[in-house]
Parts: C-alpha cells; sequence; structure tokens
C-alpha cells in the first residue's frame, strides 16, 4: 500500500509534465490537423531557457524559492513562446494550404533544426541545477519504507491544475477562446463569419508554447537536469497521450497525459524500468483497436 | 519565404517589421544564445557564459536582412544590391583580415561560420536587386503559383526525360567504381546513398503509392539486419541465404504490426508506427541476451563472392576471391574488391526494389494501392478489402526496408539499437516527400541531396545536422509538393484529352 501510494504520486507528477505538453499537440492538431513535431522541441527550450533564469538569479543572489520559481516561470513563459510563434510563421504558415505531408517534413525539420541549434549554444553536455525546492510531508511509514508527498510535488500539481484550469476558462469563455473553437470546428467557415484565422492559429501555437514551456520548468525542477535530447522523448510521449485521450480533445490531453504518466511509474515499479516506454506504446495500440479516435475524442465521421 | 505583396510598401512600414524583425530575433536568442550555461555548473562558482554582443549582432543581422528583402520587394533595386554588396564586402573582409580585433569581435559573431552566412545572404540579395534590375520586373515569378507551375512543368519534363536518362544515370551508376577518380571514401558514400535510395524506394510503396504514412519504417531495417546477424552468427548461414530470411521476417513483422493497427486512419497510424519503430528499438536495447543489448552485434560475416572470402590470405587449399580470379586473370588482392563488391550488391538490390515497384504499379494490387490512397470508401464500395490491401503494401514494404537491413549489417559488420532510432525513420520520409510522392526518381535526387551532399561537409560535423534540418525546411517551403512531383495518372482514357 505505501508503495503503491508513493508510485502513485510520483505518476501524477510525471503525468502533469506529459499532460501539459499534450495540450499543445492536441491544440495545434484540433485546429490545423498537422503533428506539429517540433513542439516537443519547445518544451526542451523552455527547460533550457528555466535554467539559465535560474543560474542568472542565483548569480543576483536571489534564492528565496517561491521568489526564483516565480521568476522563472514568468522567464520562461514570456521567451518560449517566441519560438512557437517563429515556428508557426516560418515553417507551417507557409504551408497552410499544401499537402499535408509537407507539413510534416518541415516539422520535423525544424525539430532537428533546434535540436542542433541548442546543442552548438549551449553544448551537448546535461546540465544540472542544484535541487531549488526540497523536503516533504510525510504522509506513511512502514519500517524503514517512508511515504513522502515531496513540496516539489504539490507545487508541480497544484502549479499544473491551476494552469489547466485557467486555460480551459480561457478556452470556454473568452473571445480568443471562441475563435478557436471556431477553427477547430471549421476553418474556413471560421474566416468567413469574420474570425481571423492567422491570428488565432498564431495565439494557439503561443499558448501550447506556454505551457510547454511550463512543463520544461517542471521537468527541470523535477529531475534536475537539462540537455537538449529531452525534448525527443517527452514529446513522443506527449503526443501518445495527446492520441489515447483523443487528439483535439483538451480534457483527453490531460486525461491521456496522466494515464501515460501513472502507467510509466506503476510499470517500472512493477515490472521493469527498461520497458516502460513500450508499455506506454502497447497500451496506446490497444486503446486504439477498440476506440480508434482515442478515450474521449469523437468518432469522425467519413464523408465522400 | 512570406506572401508576397507586389504593391509598394510604405517607408515607415518597411521600417517597423524590420524592427520587429529585429525585436523577435533578440528575444529568441537573449536567453539561449546570450547566456551559456557551462558544463558541470551546479559545483562551479561562476557558471554562465555571456555572449550579449552576439545577441545584438544576430538581432541588427535579422532587422537588416529583413530590411534588405523588404526593400526589394518595394521595388528599391538599386540601393538593395549597392547596400548588400556592401555589407557583403565589408563582412567578408573583415573576417578575412582582421582575426581577433576587439571592435571585430563586437560587431561580428565570433565564430566564422555565422558571419559567413551573413555575408552569403547579404551577397544573394544584392544579386537578386541587380537581376531584377537587369530584368524588367513583369519577367520576375510572380508568387508561389507561377514558381510552382513552372516547378510541375520541369517535374513533368524529368519524369519524361527519366525514361530515358534512367538507364544512362544506372549505367553511370554501374560504371562509378571503374572511374579513375573514384577512391574509397566515393565509393563508401555511394554505397550510403545507394542504400537510402532503396530504403527511400521501399518506403515509397507504403507512403507514396498506397498512402499510409509510416514513421517507424527504420524498425523493418533494424528488424532485417537483426535478422541476418543473428541468422548469420548462430547458424552459421552466410549472407545470400539470410537475405530472402531477413527480408521475410522484416514483412512478417510489417504484418504483425499492420494487423491490428491498419484500421486506424492517418495520423492515428502514423503515431502507432511511430511507437512500434520505438518498441523494436527499446526490445533490441533491453534484450541482452539475444540481442546484445546497448552493445549490439559485433563480428558479422561480411558477405563473400558467392563463396569465395575477401581475405587476403585464405586458409591452405581453398581459394579467396583474387586467388580464384588470378586464375584466369592475374590480380593482386586489394581491399577495396569487398568494397566494390558490396556497391554492386546494393546497387542491384535497389534497383530489384525499383523494378518492382514499376512493375507491380500496373499489377491489379498496385492499382489498388494508388486508388485506396485517393478513395478508401471508393474503392470499398468497389469491392476492394482495404484492410488486405493495405497489409500487402505494408509487408512488401517492410520487406523491402528488411533486405536493406541485413546489407547494412554485413557492411557495416556489426549493428546496435543506435543505427536504428527514429532520426533514421524520418530521414528516409523525408527522401520520400521531399523528392516528390510517389517520383522514383525524385527518391534519388533527394538521397543525393540529403545523405550524398551532408557526407562531403563532414568537416562542419557541428552545423552539419543544423544545415540538415534547415534544408529539410527550406525545400518543403521551396516546393511544397517535393521536388520533382508531378502525378502522372497510371491510367489514362483512350480519347483525346483524358482527366484533367
Amino acid at each position: 500500500m505505501e508503495y503503491f501510494t508513493q508510485q502513485l504520486i510520483n505518476g501524477i507528477t510525471l503525468g502533469a509534465i506529459y499532460a501539459l505538453i499534450a495540450i499543445g499537440y492536441t491544440m495545434v492538431y484540433g485546429i490545423i490537423g498537422m503533428i506539429n513535431f517540433a513542439h516537443g522541441e519547445i518544451f526542451m527550450i523552455g527547460g533550457f531557457i528555466s535554467i539559465i533564469a535560474f543560474l542568472l538569479l542565483g548569480l543576483f543572489g536571489i534564492t528565496w524559492a517561491p521568489l526564483a520559481i516565480l521568476v522563472a516561470l514568468l522567464v520562461t513563459m514570456a521567451l518560449t513562446p517566441l519560438y512557437g510563434w517563429a515556428l508557426e510563421r516560418i515553417a507551417y504558415r507557409p504551408l497552410r494550404h499544401s499537402p499535408r505531408l509537407a507539413a510534416l517534413i518541415t516539422a520535423i525539420g525544424m525539430s532537428i533544426f533546434l535540436q542542433n541549434y541548442v546543442q552548438l549554444v549551449q553544448g551537448a553536455r546535461i546540465k544540472p541545477i542544484q535541487p531549488i525546492v526540497t523536503g516533504g510531508i510525510e504522509i506513511m511509514r512502514r519500517g524503514d519504507f517512508v511515504v513522502t508527498l515531496g513540496y516539489l510535488q504539490i507545487l508541480i500539481v497544484a502549479l499544473t491544475v491551476a494552469l489547466m484550469a485557467a486555460f480551459s476558462l480561457l478556452i470556454q469563455r473568452t473571445s480568443l477562446g471562441r475563435s478557436q473553437r471556431a477553427c477547430e470546428q471549421d476553418l474556413k467557415m471560421a474566416s468567413l463569419v469574420g474570425v481571423d484565422v492567422d491570428r488565432t492559429i498564431a495565439q494557439t501555437f503561443i499558448m501550447g508554447a506556454a505551457l510547454a514551456a511550463v512543463a520544461g520548468l517542471i521537468f527541470l525542477l523535477h529531475y534536475g537536469v537539462v540537455d537538449f535530447y529531452i525534448g525527443f522523448h517527452a514529446g513522443i510521449k506527449a503526443f501518445t497521450a495527446a492520441v489515447l485521450g483523443g487528439i483535439g480533445s483538451l480534457p483527453g490531453a490531460m486525461l491521456g497525459g496522466l494515464l501515460i504518466g501513472l502507467i510509466e511509474a506503476f510499470w517500472s515499479a512493477y515490472f521493469s524500468v527498461e520497458y516502460k516506454d513500450a508499455a506506454a506504446f502497447t497500451v496506446l495500440v490497444v486503446v486504439l483497436i477498440f476506440r480508434p479516435t482515442g478515450l474521449l475524442g469523437r468518432p469522425d465521421v467519413e464523408k465522400v | 519565404m512570406v506572401a508576397r505583396s507586389s504593391a509598394g510598401v510604405p517607408a515607415n512600414d518597411i521600417l517597423r517589421q524590420s524592427a520587429l524583425a529585429g525585436l523577435l530575433v533578440f528575444g529568441l536568442a537573449v536567453a539561449l544564445v546570450g547566456v551559456r550555461v557551462q558544463d558541470g555548473s551546479a559545483a562551479t562558482l561562476a557558471p554562465l557564459d555571456f555572449r550579449f554582443d552576439d545577441v545584438f549582432t544576430a538581432a541588427a543581422a535579422a532587422a537588416l536582412g529583413r530590411f534588405g528583402v523588404l526593400s526589394l520587394r518595394a521595388g528599391l533595386h538599386v540601393p538593395v544590391a549597392a547596400g548588400g554588396a556592401a555589407v557583403a564586402l565589408v563582412v567578408a573582409l573583415a573576417q578575412w583580415f582582421v582575426p581577433a580585433h576587439p571592435l571585430r569581435l563586437a560587431l561580428l559573431f565570433d565564430v566564422a561560420m555565422p558571419n559567413w552566412l551573413i555575408v552569403a545572404f547579404a551577397a544573394f540579395l544584392a544579386l537578386c536587386a541587380a537581376w531584377r534590375l537587369r530584368h524588367a520586373p513583369v519577367a520576375v515569378m510572380q508568387g508561389a503559383e507561377a514558381r510552382e507551375s513552372v516547378m510541375d512543368h520541369v517535374g513533368a519534363q524529368v519524369q519524361r526525360i527519366a525514361r530515358f536518362a534512367g538507364p544512362l544515370i544506372l549505367l553511370l551508376a554501374i560504371a562509378l567504381p571503374l572511374m579513375p577518380f573514384a577512391d574509397r571514401r566515393l565509393i563508401d558514400v555511394a554505397i550510403l546513398v545507394v542504400t537510402y535510395i532503396m530504403l527511400g524506394w521501399g518506403l515509397n510503396i507504403v507512403v507514396g503509392l498506397a498512402g499510409l504514412l509510416d514513421l517507424g519504417y527504420v524498425a523493418f531495417y533494424a528488424v532485417g539486419a537483426y535478422s541476418y546477424a543473428l541468422l548469420a552468427q548462430n547458424f552459421g548461414l552466410n549472407f545470400w541465404i539470410c537475405l530472402p530470411f531477413a527480408g521475410i521476417m522484416a514483412a512478417f513483422a510489417g504484418i504483425l504490426l499492420g494487423f491490428p493497427v491498419l484500421r486506424l486512419r492517418g495520423d492515428y497510424l502514423a503515431i502507432v508506427t511511430l511507437g512500434f519503430g520505438e518498441m523494436i528499438r527499446i526490445i533490441l536495447l533491453n534484450w541482452y541476451q539475444f540481442t546484445g543489448g546497448p552493445n549490439g552485434l559485433t563480428g558479422i560475416p561480411r558477405p563473400s563472392f558467392f563463396g569465395l572470402p575477401f581475405t587476403a590470405s585464405p586458409p591452405e587449399g581453398t581459394h579467396s576471391f583474387h586467388t580464384f580470379v588470378s586464375l584466369i586473370w592475374p590480380i593482386e588482392f586489394s581491399p577495396n574488391h569487398r568494397v566494390v563488391f558490396l556497391y554492386y550488391v546494393i546497387l542491384t538490390l535497389a534497383m530489384i526494389t525499383n523494378l518492382f515497384t514499376l512493375r507491380i504499379r500496373r499489377l491489379p494490387i498496385g492499382r489498388a494501392w494508388e486508388a485506396l490512397r485517393e478513395d478508401e470508401i471508393a474503392c470499398r464500395s468497389l469491392g476492394i478489402n482495404p484492410t488486405n490491401t493495405k497489409l500487402t503494401a505494408f509487408a512488401i514494404g517492410a520487406g523491402f526496408g528488411g533486405f536493406a537491413g541485413a546489407f547494412f549489417a554485413t557492411r557495416q559488420g556489426f549493428v546496435s539499437p543506435e543505427s536504428f532510432s527514429f532520426i533514421e525513420s524520418a530521414v528516409i520520409l523525408a527522401i520520400v516527400v521531399l523528392g516528390g510522392m510517389g517520383s522514383q526518381i525524385g527518391v534519388v535526387l533527394a538521397a543525393v541531396l540529403l545523405i550524398g551532399l551532408p557526407e562531403f561537409f563532414r568537416d562542419l560535423h557541428q552545423y552539419r545536422m543544423i544545415a540538415f534540418g534547415a534544408a529539410m525546411v527550406g525545400i518543403m517551403l521551396w516546393r511544397p509538393a517535393g521536388l520533382l512531383a508531378h502525378r502522372e495518372p497510371t491510367l489514362r482514357l483512350p480519347t483525346q484529352g483524358g482527366p484533367p
């Protein structure tokens, strides 16, 4: 039971990261129907900007954790979306009316480009950082085995839940969210009724990148390291999460992220660490066989 | 790059947009370029390196470049030609003759490559302006549509020429090792390129003909390579016996994967194939009793020339390649024999793939693939079983991947999971798409561009992958349908006109 609880906590933390990235995938997919392969790199860049912010703050002597995290959060949420915007502007917008595979190839190309760009300017070694949030609450104990709920994990979950709530509100209540939902339903029709489609798509990329940046910050806090390669795996996992939940559906992305996180944590805990990635993909395949549009996805009707 | 407006743009609008471009680049670069986290920073006292001068240089270069492009578009040909040439000249001279002057280090990038990029871009801009100055603006291609139609025409021409040039290229390829300039390095690169051409042709069956987006093609390549390696090591079978087995194993893996997932459509299929590719890699990495784990398998037997090994001194009483040939025609032992032989092996395999594809397109099954790509529902109503049809495409494509994999294993002499990462799948897919989907000659062109060309720039290895990614984006933006895309209908109505 204690072991189970600990894994549950770990899984939820991991799931929060995946869910935040998955939202970016699912929103972009919902609106323009393309896999934004470079989204994982945006997450990685968010992580790098966070570590730079933390180290800069450390240089100025600001080490009080709440302030440091708040500032780093603001910095990374301000700077990372520029990459998301530039990505859309340079690589995707000119291809909006092209074959869909073309945009997929530019996405992969941008992913390779960004990965190697970061490797070039920041070096290939992993970048460690001293733990910023330490300590936690002891919630269970049996003998030597102590289940702790770290302050960091509380922070991560609280941050994720708050962001998602704010985000859902944004989508459901504001005019920006309304135009996004309109674009998701029908791009051409939305532009006919006066929605600025280019602007809405750009905003979608910016919002997705901001959430991915937070995921990067959380990754840094949780693991204490970043390197230029983290984007690839997290990206694939998050995309798997988005597909698992039903791509195009926001609650689906959150649910899928959480599920992938839990599957990974429990699989590593009870079966084998080596095959945790394989487990996530297996679950994806099994779910897709029985529900071809994901858990919460709308079944799309094919018309001739 | 961006939507063109042929009309003149007001001057302050140009200034505003240039300033915005500069600001954007500043924002992009300020953290990642401006501050470098030093390695092992947790322990050191000064963990950061500052390079803000480079950030300002980048922002200024971006603003200036945008200014130049917009001015050119607004029709200011003379100033742009003069300014571009001046900038190119000044930067080039500074880069050449002022090695480490503090002023140069402050104004330009510290490393050479970005400076040369500035030179190249400025010179390009100046040339564009000069060209437009000479030719009346009417002759300038208006927008992307004109370029598309021109390139489509080129694609059609190339495909027409390819019918005659194809055999010629093949002859050249056959003659390549006999050329006087063909050294070991060139043949090695040629082998690599032809391997990717073969993989591209194999994937083309799946993506180009059947229209199934497969992001895990490298898995079949891996299955083929490991099948050969394991069969050869455990049972001592030689390459030629293993080759069909490797293909069959890969095709079987394709069926195994395809059976449950081919009901999925479009991007769901893409992510599942991607996941499958990763799963194969994970299994290869972790099942170390069987696959050798991260160390891979070493000592895979090299291919023999129909039983004659390529060794310098064969055991007593047996022949190796050069001693056997010497019976008829005296030759010296040379390690190049094997390389040349390998080149011919992969060339043959690739040509088999090509011929197979060309012929199967004319068969009912090939036509069914292409019909399925265009409209699945119409196919169903015509009585084509979509799952079986897709499955054959998947299995055949996988089989060719397996052949290429077996070849890869025998050429390398060792295999490890590292060689089969997602990036390989992405590169193969890029070759198919960049060449122009479904175009056989396009695959050749794209493979030469993407694989062959970078091999000669190995010295610039740290910029190589950046340039690779940028080239993928650039080519796609320039020509979204693929370099030589021109879809020729495989069936025409006998009457004049036919389908438009």
